[in-house]
């Protein structure tokens, strides 16, 4: 199986803040808004280079929102950037009414969203925003791999004239996807080739999946990855090619189980190709106070959690 | 356009506003009757606007509403200005139709920019295009309207604050202040208190037009207000109006917020306001 060079460690939310600065450099008309949390969002180097195009919103979520779809009225792209939690969850109304159902080409980039938040707890540790952003028509779901990925994708939706909600996190993580591939919205990336199970990852797991795809091999189990970066308009042509070649599946993403990738992934089996599928996600609890390490291995989305889902897939295609 | 023009359009639009109500039984005809001195002197003599409609709005006045309820008096307005045929009217809340119930941008309308109906968005989305006009060095205004009712949602405030704060002096909010909403007196439901000492210390310029039914105190508020633009403070007029005003039996009256008249209300009423500009 290819090896991946997990050498270099980043975090998603630095590749946010070098693909805003170059998404701004690109295209004048990006702009850009942030609820007080500029350094989180790592947004600072857009602000030093277009002081003139950042507008500082304060703790005002709902009134942020509001202003981007505002800003599209004269031709700006604006990102608006918070954390997942409150880019997702305090405004869903406005999202739903002023972004996604009048069509306006705003941004929504959230950080910190899901366990890997750590030692803030619940409260924050939102795992139902891609539920709510993949359930609103009009609305395109981005959720990266690491930083390279995190960096193409921004630059990437400042093209894509329609309102997009992109995810990415906290942690430093492998960086080992290419930083020069073209990023092409609602294409899945396979990452290994392999004919015993499709192992279907979005964000943080996607690393993951990849230590467990070695794990795997060396049980003598041949692991094909898929890297669901968009996961609405999902690559359903990819998928189906993969599961009908591998037929077991399992999904894994750092979100609750309902309404997560894995369901939109079933949502397409049922359909076209039913086949055992596997979940690795968050089943119906809130996080809590931790490392992200500690989170995710205690709330099974670690390596060993694929790998263990993906010994059952196997199982039960068997069976 | 002089008063006399002014006020024949207003009979005209509230002809329109219980017409379109009646005929599908429901929307909007009080704040929309309530609003209607207002929407007429935007439009027909305030605002600089092309009928040829562009959604980004460059270098003309644009207009938000924020309540977005009080859709039959926009539709109204819009259609007699030019935007699309009058006749269009007739569809307003009709399966297929471009006049959803609410306004919306998903129809594309010509004329409507932004889509409202949950409360409390309109001034943010206002902000954030008097933003893009200054970015675009548009010297142009953003005109909104809101109700007074709806400054209950906490993002009008999270507005107001942020508006002075970036100092949004290209924007004139208008407030239907007639004190009524769904449950009664909008001092009853939960108080706004004094609003205008409210908005001027978030730091914004008030005007408050005491009778905002008279198309000469409006004239005169949009006057002033548009002399004061550009002085580094967004501007608020509180429009004290009526509801359902220009029909007696519906005056004043919360009632008339979400209920459209019957045959026989109808007919009562359009026999208090004359057909000037020709029925749709």
């Amino acid at each position: 199986m290819q090896k991946f060079d997990f050498s270099q460690k980043k975090a998603t939310r630095d590749g946010f803040g070098q693909g805003l600065l170059e998404a701004g450099k690109n295209n004048d008309k990006v702009v850009a808004l942030c609820a007080d949390l500029i350094g989180s969002l790592k947004m600072d180097a857009f602000i030093k280079e277009f002081p003139e195009r950042f507008f500082q919103c304060g703790v005002a979520e709902a009134n942020m929102i509001g202003t981007a779809a505002g800003l599209t009225i004269g031709g700006y792209i604006p990102y608006t950037g918070t954390f997942a939690n409150f880019s997702t969850g305090r405004v869903f109304d406005q999202i739903r009414q002023s972004i996604a159902y009048a069509g306006k080409n705003v941004k929504i980039c959230a950080s910190h969203a899901g366990l890997t938040l750590g030692e803030d707890g619940a409260t924050h540790q939102i795992l139902e925003d891609i539920a709510m952003m993949k359930a609103l028509p009009n609305m395109t779901v981005i959720n990266p791999c690491d930083f390279n990925q995190t960096r193409l994708a921004t630059m990437a939706i400042a093209d894509y004239p329609s309102p997009v909600y992109l995810r990415f996190g906290r942690p430093s993580v492998p960086n080992f996807t290419s930083a020069t591939d073209e990023f092409v919205i609602g294409k899945a990336l396979q990452l290994t080739v392999g004919t015993d199970v499709s192992i279907i990852a979005t964000g943080h797991l996607v690393a993951k999946a990849i230590e467990a795809a070695y794990v795997l091999e060396e049980k003598g189990i041949s692991a094909e990855i898929i890297n669901i970066h968009t996961i609405k308009p999902l690559d359903t042509e990819a998928v189906l090619a993969s599961v009908r070649k591998t037929k077991c599946v399992v999904t894994a993403e750092e979100h609750q189980k309902n309404g997560g990738l894995g369901e939109s992934i079933s949502a397409v089996l049922a359909q076209y190709h039913p086949a055992p599928q596997e979940f690795v996600a968050v089943n119906d609890t809130f996080g809590e106070s931790g490392t992200p390490d500690e989170l995710m291995k205690k709330y099974h989305l670690d390596t060993p959690d694929i790998v263990d889902a993906a010994l059952k897939a196997v199982a039960r295609k068997k069976a | 356009m002089n008063y006399t023009e002014l006020e024949k359009l207003c009979h005209q639009v509230r002809r329109d506003i219980l017409r379109m109500t009646h005929r599908v039984n429901s929307g909007h005809p009080g704040g929309s009757m309530g609003c209607t001195e207002y929407m007429v002197s935007l439009y027909f003599k305030h605002m600089k606007h092309q009928t040829a409609f562009s959604m980004d709005g460059k270098n003309e006045d644009i207009f938000f509403l924020s309540n977005g309820h009080i859709s039959p008096v926009f539709y109204s307005v819009l259609a007699r200005s030019g935007y699309f045929p009058v006749d269009e009217l007739n569809t307003f809340r009709k399966l297929n139709s471009r006049l959803q119930g609410h306004p919306a941008t998903h129809e594309h309308l010509p004329g409507v920019r932004m889509a409202s109906g949950s409360l409390g968005q309109g001034l943010s989305v206002a902000c954030g295009a008097a933003l893009a006009k200054k970015l675009n060095h548009d010297p142009q205004t953003v005109f909104t309207l809101h109700g007074d009712g709806e400054l209950q949602e906490g993002q009008n405030w999270e507005a107001f604050m942020f508006a002075a704060h970036q100092k949004i002096d290209n924007l004139i909010a208008a407030i239907d202040f007639n004190n009524k909403q769904i449950d009664g007196n909008v001092s009853d439901v939960m108080s706004l208190g004094n609003l205008q000492a409210k908005i001027e210390a978030f730091g914004w310029e008030t005007t408050v037009v005491e009778d905002g039914n008279s198309l000469g105190e409006i004239d005169g508020a949009l006057n002033y207000a548009k002399s004061r633009l550009g002085n580094g403070k967004p501007i608020a007029l509180i429009l004290k109006t009526k509801m359902g005003y220009g029909v007696d039996f519906m005056e004043d009256d919360h009632n008339w917020h979400g209920k459209a008249p019957n045959d026989e209300q109808l007919a009562r009423a359009l026999s208090q306001i004359p057909e000037t500009l020709g029925d749709y």
